[in-house]
């Protein structure tokens, strides 16, 4: 079961044994939201991946990730692709249905950018000597600029899209602006739009701005409508983008489902992870029972070719996805906790022990060393300090240490007035 | 019958369905009942009204913004939560399988909710069925529509009677073991290329 495989079309592999019977059913219902980074997932349904461990998944997909939750919940999925950020908060209790849900594997990084209107980019432009090729960190002090001059003339101040309050996205928005200078509670309005409809609200100057996934942000940027300021690498690069949850329950009584889920899902990531299968994964993942987005679209995203704008201004963003090296699926206990200490910064949860306790324990690397053997997993500690090293620094440089929380958060020069309360108690 | 004077905000797209379920409620005898298609300016409303229970479809890919609003509410000193009653999870299983779910004041007793979100699950249900129905019923005529025509080309292309052309459909249908609209679409698209 653990031998790891290279995949050819996944026919020529033999029929796992039929040792499920007593987990039930083989066939795993996994709900989805249509992104590119579903790409493990939808592959490993879709090139022979679960097949050759004796599964079937029924893709599911949905539209919005409230549902997600819920049907996971309510147990009309066994598991589903879903936010870094919504185990954590399941387990911290947070959100309007939380039931506790884990991950033992990680989708992978990236994939993730910040566009703003070209109005206000040429506006951005306009008011400081910006570069082309200026980084994410300019942008967001130029940023900074036009909207303290936007507050001193009065104008009504820009409203940016995120996808979810418990999203990578809100947290990596939020951060972008705060690095800036920028307060993301009360310089901006932050407002929840669907990722299929950004584009459009972009369009008609309902938002001036969107965090958001792909192929989001490169459809904004090849209609002219937008301009993309940063990436998820920029903000910081190892952070988690999307996961597989489960219930723990579910987890603990079908084990052997799982660790098969997981060798069909390792192979699928190291099979996305080859430029070579980009054309086949880009054909299945344009199809419209998946993403339903132009093919070579969903080409130039995989390889991180990206049309910041209309005029040919490009940036070649390296590993813009990364589906498994440098263990991208490992379930790492430190970056929950990172996502814990962004809902602690905005004042969506408190801190104790509990929590702490609670927010480490929805990345389950446990389950994910016994399905893919001890070696599969990375030598350092699975609790890390985070943005340590070269090539995976934060955006603001600072390093996050998981024994030093209450310090951590209350480093950081904008946060939220319980953010700020809290570090006054702990100081 | 103290539970008759919840406010209750119903969100769907659906304008027919909503109409539905707006009736149900008001046939329970339920008064407050207000009805919106979209969730544009939906802050506002829900600030204004004040609802106690809100019913809401699953279909709509605006129901994260909710989430986001919800999770505000929780500071602003009145919390509004899914409902989710844990000692009775197939009723609520019932209802996500229906498509269709109901936020909560905090504070607000299962028993007074429970009896609207069954409501809502058998409106939600009957309409999915007649939606099928009717879509069943509109694919039936429109199937038979393509074998009268598939049965017109084959009369004037191969001289045949009208029963004669129906038995040919018929039967190469069962030779191929494909439905006999599919065979008259095949027959139809073919005389379209050739004359």
């Amino acid at each position: 079961m653990m031998t790891k495989f290279r995949a050819q079309n996944g026919d020529n592999g033999l029929a796992a044994p039929a040792r499920l019977a007593s987990e039930g059913p083989r066939t795993l219902r996994a709900g989805f939201i249509p992104l590119v980074d579903a790409s493990v997932l939808i592959a490993a349904s879709e090139f022979g991946f679960a097949r050759k461990e004796g599964i079937t998944l029924d893709l599911v997909r949905d539209v919005s990730w409230a549902n997600v939750r819920d049907r996971l919940a309510f147990r009309q999925f066994d598991i589903a692709h879903m936010l870094s950020p919504m185990p954590v908060a399941s387990m911290l209790g947070l959100g309007s249905n939380p039931s506790p849900t884990i991950t033992p594997f990680s989708l992978g990084r990236g994939g993730n950018a910040i566009t703003l209107s070209t109005r206000l980019y040429a506006r951005m432009r306009q008011q400081v000597d910006l570069a082309e090729t200026a980084s994410a960190l300019e942008n967001a002090l130029a940023l900074a600029k036009v909207i303290f001059s936007m507050k001193a003339l009065g104008e009504p101040l820009p409203t940016f899209g995120v996808t979810y309050p418990f999203s990578s996205h809100n947290y990596e928005f939020r951060f972008w602006l705060a690095a800036g200078g920028i307060d993301p509670d009360r310089d901006v309005k932050l407002v929840v739009v669907p990722p299929p409809l950004t584009s459009d609200a972009l369009a008609a100057g309902a938002i001036d701005g969107f965090c958001v996934g792909a192929p989001w942000n490169m459809v904004a940027s090849e209609r002219g409508i937008g301009r993309i300021v940063a990436a998820k690498q920029d903000i910081w690069p190892s952070a988690p983008e999307k996961v597989i949850g489960m219930r723990p329950e579910w987890a603990e009584t079908h084990p052997e489902t799982v660790s098969r889920l997981l060798v069909a899902l390792d192979a699928a990531a190291r099979w996305c992870d080859q430029p070579d299968n980009h054309g086949a994964l880009s054909e299945a993942l344009a199809d419209s029972r998946y993403i339903a987005a132009q093919v070579d679209i969903i080409r130039r995203v995989l390889a991180g070719q990206f049309n910041l704008d209309d005029q040919g201004n490009r940036r070649i963003i390296e590993n813009y996805f990364t589906f498994h090296a440098g263990f991208a699926n490992y379930p790492r206990p430190s970056q929950a906790l990172w996502l814990y200490s962004q809902m602690l910064r905005w004042g969506q949860t408190g801190l104790s022990q509990h929590g702490m306790s609670a927010a480490a324990s929805a990345y389950r690397p446990d389950i994910y060393r016994t399905a893919l053997g001890e070696s599969a997993g990375p030598l350092d500690a699975d609790v890390r300090i985070e943005g340590a090293m070269d090539g995976d620094r934060f955006m603001d440089g600072q390093v996050f240490d998981p024994s030093q929380m209450a310090e951590y958060v209350a480093q950081f020069p904008v946060k939220t007035g319980a953010a700020n309360r809290l570090a006054g108690e702990e100081a | 019958m103290a539970h008759l004077d919840l406010t209750i905000l119903v969100i769907d797209e659906n304008a027919i369905r909503a109409s539905i379920i707006e009736e149900g409620l008001r046939e329970a005898g339920h008064a407050k009942v207000t009805v919106v298609h979209e969730v544009n300016g939906i802050a506002r409303i829900i600030e204004t009204l004040q609802p106690d229970v809100i019913v809401i479809d699953l279909e709509n890919p605006n129901r994260d913004m909710m989430e986001h609003l919800f999770q505000l509410t929780r500071t602003i000193g009145r919390p509004i939560a899914m409902f989710v009653d844990r000692s009775d999870t197939a009723s609520i299983e019932a209802a996500v399988d229906a498509g269709v779910s109901a936020y909560i004041v905090d504070g607000l007793k299962k028993e007074r909710v429970k009896p609207i979100l069954d409501m809502a699950v058998s409106r939600f249900n009957a309409f999915s069925r007649l939606r099928r129905e009717l879509a069943d019923a509109k694919s039936a005529l429109e199937e038979r529509k393509v074998v009268e025509r598939a049965k017109g080309i084959l009369m004037k292309m191969r001289g045949l009677s009208e029963e004669q052309a129906f038995a040919l459909l018929r039967q190469t249908a069962m030779n191929e073991k494909k439905k006999m609209a599919d065979i008259a679409q095949s027959v139809v698209t073919a005389a379209g290329l050739l004359m």
